[in-house]
């Protein structure tokens, strides 16, 4: 597979596989959390600009809180998520795929300013684009990465037609190509089809080559 | 066994497994621990793990393969949620935790303090010499500021109310935590950047000192800041001795990769941040609701004295054996 899937074995044995969310998603998703607390902050300015004593320094408190410990509350009670990360989608995890900690998110969320610098995240954009994990800084201190979660699609419905068994050794390899055509067929023009069956029976001509193959497919599925 | 009567043999299995980490993932960490499902998890994980390693293993196609990928990430990441510390490690970690790590970051902290103390015993030394090198440093606006700020009669100092202590309290909460967490980061930077902080911070001190003695004002300006300055002084020399500890890692990461350097460079960084975070909010609410008090000059200096000898001696001897 050619992609930027990171694969990694559990204790249990099982098969973790994580995909980094680039930069577009992660972007999305730091200008929709701005989005949410720009209101918030500019009513908390307005609010100190009109008061003055106890309820200006609780404000002060507040903007304290908000600027350094909103993705920090968000990360570590709602599954690495902040709002804009759950509307795209992507979450915060450990690089051995655990759900991060107070202490992960604290540190990367602290270097966050170091990932500004000198502004518009331009440090941690070069780092994010230096490494196979789309790691900024503070995601490499911390050993956390941001990952796409929850992308899979719901099983599709393939029609039961003929079928036929393979005439040859069918390895894994080919097993899964065939099957991927299967479940692909919709999303590709007939011509192309055909293209990529002729390349398998090549003796046949192509319309016939896709039939072949889809039907061997099936089988290989077990649609009988 | 073929795909689609694998996916038919189990299908339900991970509809309900999908079901259950839906719930499991919308609830709150407090309803979690008397949750039914939570009990059920282990044994439903283990078996979507061996579902995984099935598919893989008999070349099924690869949207199932990552259905079950995807079933099996949700899972370790719901089995896997790490619990909040709470009471008992922050006991652990004032009473002996903070200060042993400060004490284990030594070389780093040592280089903080000492590029802290050099700049302000120097531009302390220059300013009193001569005087006029404070506008080297600060504009005539922020001299004067600083000035009508402790002029032994201003009126100011006798009139605030408990509405502007909160106000107080607030802006050094957000003040001075944002530039202790600020020198922190700054420190990737090869450590160029929590240096920096230090350089700045002693200079702009010891200038500030300089200049009020010079107008004789040092009384006000020494009775004020003495007794929060223990902790406060301390805790931003702190955060930069963390800072030179994360990019002393970059700069000579030793036998380690950089990447991992970094890493467990920032792991016990972190550990000096949470305190320093602890000590910079005793210092807000000792600048806030203490130091502006009007008290005999000594009261205000024995405090001080007394909270400077506890703060150095709580990172010299707590936690030892």
């Amino acid at each position: 597979m050619i992609d930027d899937r990171q694969s990694m074995r559990t204790a249990e044995g099982a098969t973790l596989s994580l995909v980094p969310a680039g930069i577009l998603p992660r972007g999305g998703a730091f200008l929709i959390d701005l989005l949410i607390r720009a209101p918030v902050y500019i009513a908390a300015l307005i609010v100190m600009s009109t008061r003055t004593g106890s309820a200006a320094g609780l404000m002060l408190i507040f903007l304290f809180l908000l600027e350094w410990f909103y993705p920090v509350l968000f990360e570590v009670l709602r599954h690495g998520q902040t709002p804009g990360k759950r509307m795209l989608g992507i979450a915060v995890t450990h690089t051995d795929g655990a759900p991060v900690t107070l202490n992960g998110s604290l540190l990367r969320n602290l270097i966050r300013q170091a990932d500004f610098f000198p502004m518009f995240y331009l440090t941690g954009f070069v780092a994010m684009l230096s490494n196979r994990r789309f790691q900024r800084f503070g995601d490499m201190a911390a050993n956390t990465m941001v990952v796409h979660v929850g992308n899979s699609r719901p099983p599709q419905q393939i029609s039961v037609a003929q079928t036929t068994p393979p005439d040859w050794q069918v390895t894994l390899d080919d097993q899964q190509t065939l099957l991927a055509l299967l479940e692909r067929q919709d999303s590709l023009s007939a011509a192309r089809r055909q293209e990529l069956c002729a390349l398998g029976w090549p003796e046949l001509d192509s319309a016939q080559a896709e039939q072949r193959a889809l039907a061997t497919a099936r089988y290989l599925r077990g649609l009988e | 066994m073929k795909q689609a009567q694998f996916e038919k043999q189990f299908e339900a299995d991970w509809r309900q497994l999908d079901q259950h980490l839906a719930t499991l993932e919308k609830l709150r960490r407090g309803d979690l621990a008397n949750d039914p499902l939570l009990n059920q998890l282990p044994a439903s994980y283990r078996r979507i793990c061996h579902h995984q390693a099935l598919a893989r293993e008999r070349g099924y196609s690869l949207s199932l393969i990552q259905r079950l990928d995807d079933l099996v990430l949700r899972g370790y990441r719901q089995l896997y949620r790490p619990r909040l510390p709470l009471a008992a490690p922050i006991k652990q970690f004032l009473l002996a935790g903070f200060p042993q790590a400060v004490r284990a970051q030594w070389p780093w902290q040592l280089a903080s303090a000492v590029a802290f103390c050099v700049s302000l015993i120097l531009l302390w030394a220059l300013v009193r010499n001569q005087p006029d090198m404070v506008y080297a440093l600060l504009d005539q606006a922020t001299a004067e500021q600083m000035e009508s700020m402790y002029h032994p009669e201003a009126e100011h100092r006798n009139q605030r109310s408990a509405g502007d202590d909160v106000t107080m309290f607030g802006y050094y909460i957000y003040n001075n935590i944002g530039i202790a967490f600020r020198t922190f980061a700054g420190g990737l930077f090869f450590g160029v950047g929590a240096l920096f902080v230090m350089l700045f911070n002693g200079s702009f001190f010891g200038a500030i000192a300089a200049h009020l003695t010079n107008a004789g004002f040092q009384q006000p300006f020494f009775t004020f800041v003495i007794a929060h300055g223990a902790p406060e002084l301390t805790a931003i020399v702190l955060a930069g001795g963390a800072g030179l500890r994360l990019g002393w890692a970059l700069l000579a990461p030793g036998p380690w990769s950089r990447r991992e350097a970094l890493g467990l460079a920032a792991s016990q960084a972190m550990t000096v941040m949470y305190g320093a975070f602890a000590l910079l909010l005793l210092a807000a609410f000792i600048e806030a609701f203490w130091s502006p008090r009007q008290f005999e000059a000594w009261i205000k200096y024995s405090v001080g004295g007394v909270l400077w000898l506890l703060t150095l001696g709580y990172l010299f001897a707590a936690g030892r054996r």
